[in-house]
């Protein structure tokens, strides 16, 4: 299972193609692309790496388990998101 | 320290103490009209000093301290002793600045609204400055612009304009009754001569303005200008500042307000005059 960090420790603020967040736990600013901004959006319950492939996978190439895994990874390991 | 001098540059007090009488002379014949810290108490105290006695007097060496220090920075010959206050005072500010989110940029002021220019040491930001405060804009400042980070206004920095290597002879010529610092060869920079800023921009120092237009000069092309894109816009300003990270959400709020809310465009220019003339159609254009 997997969470996007609580909404009161990140400012998310679109600019164009990408936004900028900014992670108020570590004071890290990150710009990011899409599916990033969606995922976390998506990630507002948690939920499992199959439910959240079915949700976003068509509309973002994603149906590819690994490939989802792998930016999961990343949003683990930046603090933008936990595995519970 | 043997030789104390004090001013006030906008809303920042500084303190230069030297062993050398030379540099001070200097920086109080330029620095006449400016006024004393508030209340007497600087923010910042740079130092010039002799690492050893003996530079004092044998090819004397100034050493640049003062409440922030980088390491291992080179000495400079006593010749350069105005730079070395200068470099010094521009060090305190980017190291430990905190009341304002710091941008490496010059600003220029008109009626009220406040134009940013922000690029590499060489793009010709302290030369455009200059010569659009030649045509009537208040300068206000070629190195840092101070943003509140209260209500995104910018203040106002006005130090003694850097200018280098051919920008010197093009500001002579067009400002021939300014005052200028002594002209020092052979700096880490090549040629440097101080303009000091006219009065216009000593009187009007305290005046914030908010700021409308943010330009990326880049010298030595054809003459072009293009938008720039939000994104692009906050990645260039994050690097153009020394404090982003140090003020934490603060400077994310301060820089997000600029990107969202003031126009920015790359320009390239293949001369001064140029330039001047870009500057001034994308400002009539807003």
């Amino acid at each position: 299972m997997y969470r996007a960090a609580a909404p009161a420790t990140l400012r998310i603020v679109p600019l164009d193609d990408l936004t900028a967040i900014y992670h108020r736990a570590s004071g890290i600013t990150h710009l990011v692309a899409s599916p990033v901004p969606e995922l976390l959006a998506a990630l507002s319950e948690p939920l499992t790496l199959v439910r959240l492939a079915k949700r976003l996978g068509e509309e973002f190439y994603l149906s590819d388990g690994e490939a989802l895994a792998a930016r999961l990874d990343e949003l683990v390991a930046s603090g933008l998101a936990e595995q519970l | 320290m043997r030789h104390r001098f004090d001013v006030r540059i906008g809303p920042v007090g500084f303190r230069i103490g030297s062993d050398w009488l030379g540099p001070i002379t200097q920086l109080e014949e330029l620095y006449r009209d400016y006024p004393e810290p508030r209340d007497g108490i600087p923010d910042f105290t740079v130092r010039l000093f002799a690492a050893r006695p003996w530079r004092r007097f044998v090819r004397p060496a100034i050493t640049i301290a003062g409440d922030y220090t980088i390491p291992d920075a080179a000495p400079l010959p006593l010749a350069q002793g105005l730079l070395a206050a200068e470099m010094g005072m521009n060090l305190q500010m980017a190291l430990a600045q905190r009341r304002y989110l710091l941008l490496h940029a010059s600003a220029v002021e008109r009626d009220g609204r406040a134009l940013l220019m922000t690029g590499e040491s060489g793009s010709g930001k302290s030369t455009l400055a200059a010569l659009l405060s030649a045509r009537g804009w208040r300068l206000m400042g070629d190195e840092f612009a101070l943003v509140d980070l209260d209500d995104g206004s910018v203040h106002a920095f006005p130090r003694l304009l850097s200018l280098k290597n051919e920008a010197i002879s093009v500001v002579e010529l067009t400002l021939p009754a300014a005052r200028f610092g002594p002209r020092m060869e052979g700096t880490p920079k090549g040629a440097i001569r101080h303009l000091v800023p006219n009065a216009q921009a000593i009187e009007a120092m305290e005046l914030p303005a908010a700021p409308a237009l943010l330009l990326f000069p880049s010298f030595g092309f054809v003459a072009e200008t293009r938008p720039v894109p939000p994104s692009e816009v906050f990645i260039r300003l994050t690097q153009a500042s020394t404090n982003y990270v140090a003020l934490g959400e603060r400077g994310f709020d301060a820089l997000i307000r600029i990107v969202a809310g003031v126009p920015a465009h790359a320009i390239d220019y293949p001369d001064t005059a140029s330039a001047v003339t870009q500057v001034e159609a994308l400002w009539d254009a807003l």
